[in-house]
């Protein structure tokens, strides 16, 4: 808890961050570096985009600023990469969306366990936080 | 004189949408679920709020990476729902309050709280979700609707103590408006998940129920709790759970509990749904 008075330095505040295992917290760094990545995902709202997106992936593509890191790791669906590269989830849902996957099943490429695996882990309660809070102190 | 007199905090899963849109919420699967919003929605017909300050969070519908408020209020007359990539839910549009919101941002801005201020827009499951939750498949919406969307996608997303100040702002708002209006504020989202990276799943039973606990009584220990707290117990999206602070901001000093509900899981998330009554 934090006291009511205390003001969080910036720079902590971001560098704590990298202390919680398996995550990529969006971050300005992380929100920058994705923009046009976002953007691209956010252009298939649009029912004629995703006509276009499917027709030719590739091509599509071509009209956005991505690095091309970052268009391989959409082509390749590689989730933890396009996070890597500034991707929120919440815009990779609308290339998801459009390939018909659940949110859930997505999510599930992005751990070490298969959709069914992945599913019975939730059924049974979820992931559990233990010893999934802090890299550093390890609880 | 309008009134607050009820406060409502509802996950907003979109797989909920889905199983509203496809009648499956008495399967195996959904039952559990919907049953525990059964009183609720029963609650709900008595009481027939008149407008209800829905506190949520946009999926990249409204807005994109181009413009980022941080708290944004819809004064406009009515909302469509967002085609967030499968088609627009089939639901009918959102009616809003245009004069209750429009000097609820008023008066927030005399109040130090600089709203952005939202005239168009669609809706995403963020809102229309917790609207099937409480009031099922109508051909209307029994209510009308302030929207308040909160960032909680790029960081920092605000602090729980500046939502909870929010929510004490909107209450004095609306005791200041003159029609004699019977309203409710929900807050949505959460409560304990996360959809991303390895780490992707985690649920967390007994912290979500500790905060339920913290937003029953007359405790403010919740507007406290950091940003790092929610990340690490909670998962990366659990710090929707500020979201659920802006309505127990807004219900005052202590609150009474009407209704509880808990349930895991619901796709990737904790569901957690409570219905609170401001007691003085």
């Amino acid at each position: 808890m934090t006291a009511p008075s205390e003001k969080q330095n910036i720079h902590d505040y971001i560098a704590a961050f990298d202390d919680i295992p398996g995550t990529r917290v969006f971050t300005a760094a992380r929100a920058r570096k994705g923009y046009w990545l976002n953007q691209f995902a956010m252009s298939l709202m649009q029912p004629e985009n995703r006509d276009a997106w499917k027709a030719d992936e590739r091509k599509y593509l071509e009209n956005w600023q991505m690095s091309d890191e970052q268009k391989e790791a959409i082509l390749a669906r590689d989730y933890n990469r396009c996070l890597d590269l500034g991707g929120n989830v919440y815009f990779l849902a609308k290339v998801f969306s459009t390939d018909g996957l659940s949110f859930a099943e997505a999510v599930s490429t992005m751990t070490d366990m298969t959709f069914p695996e992945y599913r019975e882990m939730m059924n049974k309660g979820g992931r559990s936080p233990q010893g999934n809070r802090s890299i550093k102190g390890g609880y | 004189m309008a009134r607050i007199t009820a406060g409502v905090a509802s996950s907003h899963v979109p797989l909920l949408g889905v199983a509203v849109d496809q009648g499956k919420t008495g399967d195996d699967y959904f039952g559990p679920i919907f049953a525990g919003y059964e009183w609720t929605k029963a609650w709900e017909k008595e009481e027939k709020p008149d407008v209800v300050i829905l506190v949520y969070n946009d999926h990249a519908s409204a807005f994109d990476m181009k413009i980022i408020p941080t708290f944004a209020i819809g004064c406009g007359e009515r909302y469509k729902s967002a085609d967030e990539g499968w088609g627009p839910r089939p639901v009918p549009d959102v009616e809003g309050h245009a004069d209750l919101g429009w000097h609820i941002a008023q008066s927030l801005i005399l109040d130090e709280f600089d709203m952005t201020i939202i005239n168009e827009m669609d809706v995403d499951h963020g809102m229309t979700v917790p609207l099937s939750m409480m009031f099922g498949q109508p051909d209307k919406w029994p209510v009308k609707v302030v929207p308040l969307a909160v960032n909680v996608v790029t960081y920092p997303v605000p602090s729980g103590n500046r939502c909870w100040a929010l929510g004490e702002a909107i209450a004095r708002a609306v005791e200041s408006f003159p029609e004699d209006l019977n309203v409710q504020i929900w807050g949505t989202g959460g409560m304990s998940h996360q959809l991303q990276g390895p780490r992707a799943g985690l649920l967390n039973r007994e912290w979500d129920n500790k905060f339920l606990d913290m937003l029953i009584g007359d405790s403010d220990a919740a507007r406290f709790i950091p940003h790092l707290e929610y990340l690490r117990e909670t998962g990366s999206e659990g710090i929707e759970m500020v979201m659920w602070l802006v309505m127990r901001g807004a219900l005052g000093k202590k609150t009474k509990c009407l209704h509880r509900h808990y349930h895991i899981p619901c796709s990737n998330t904790a569901i957690g749904h409570l219905v609170l009554e401001p007691t003085e």
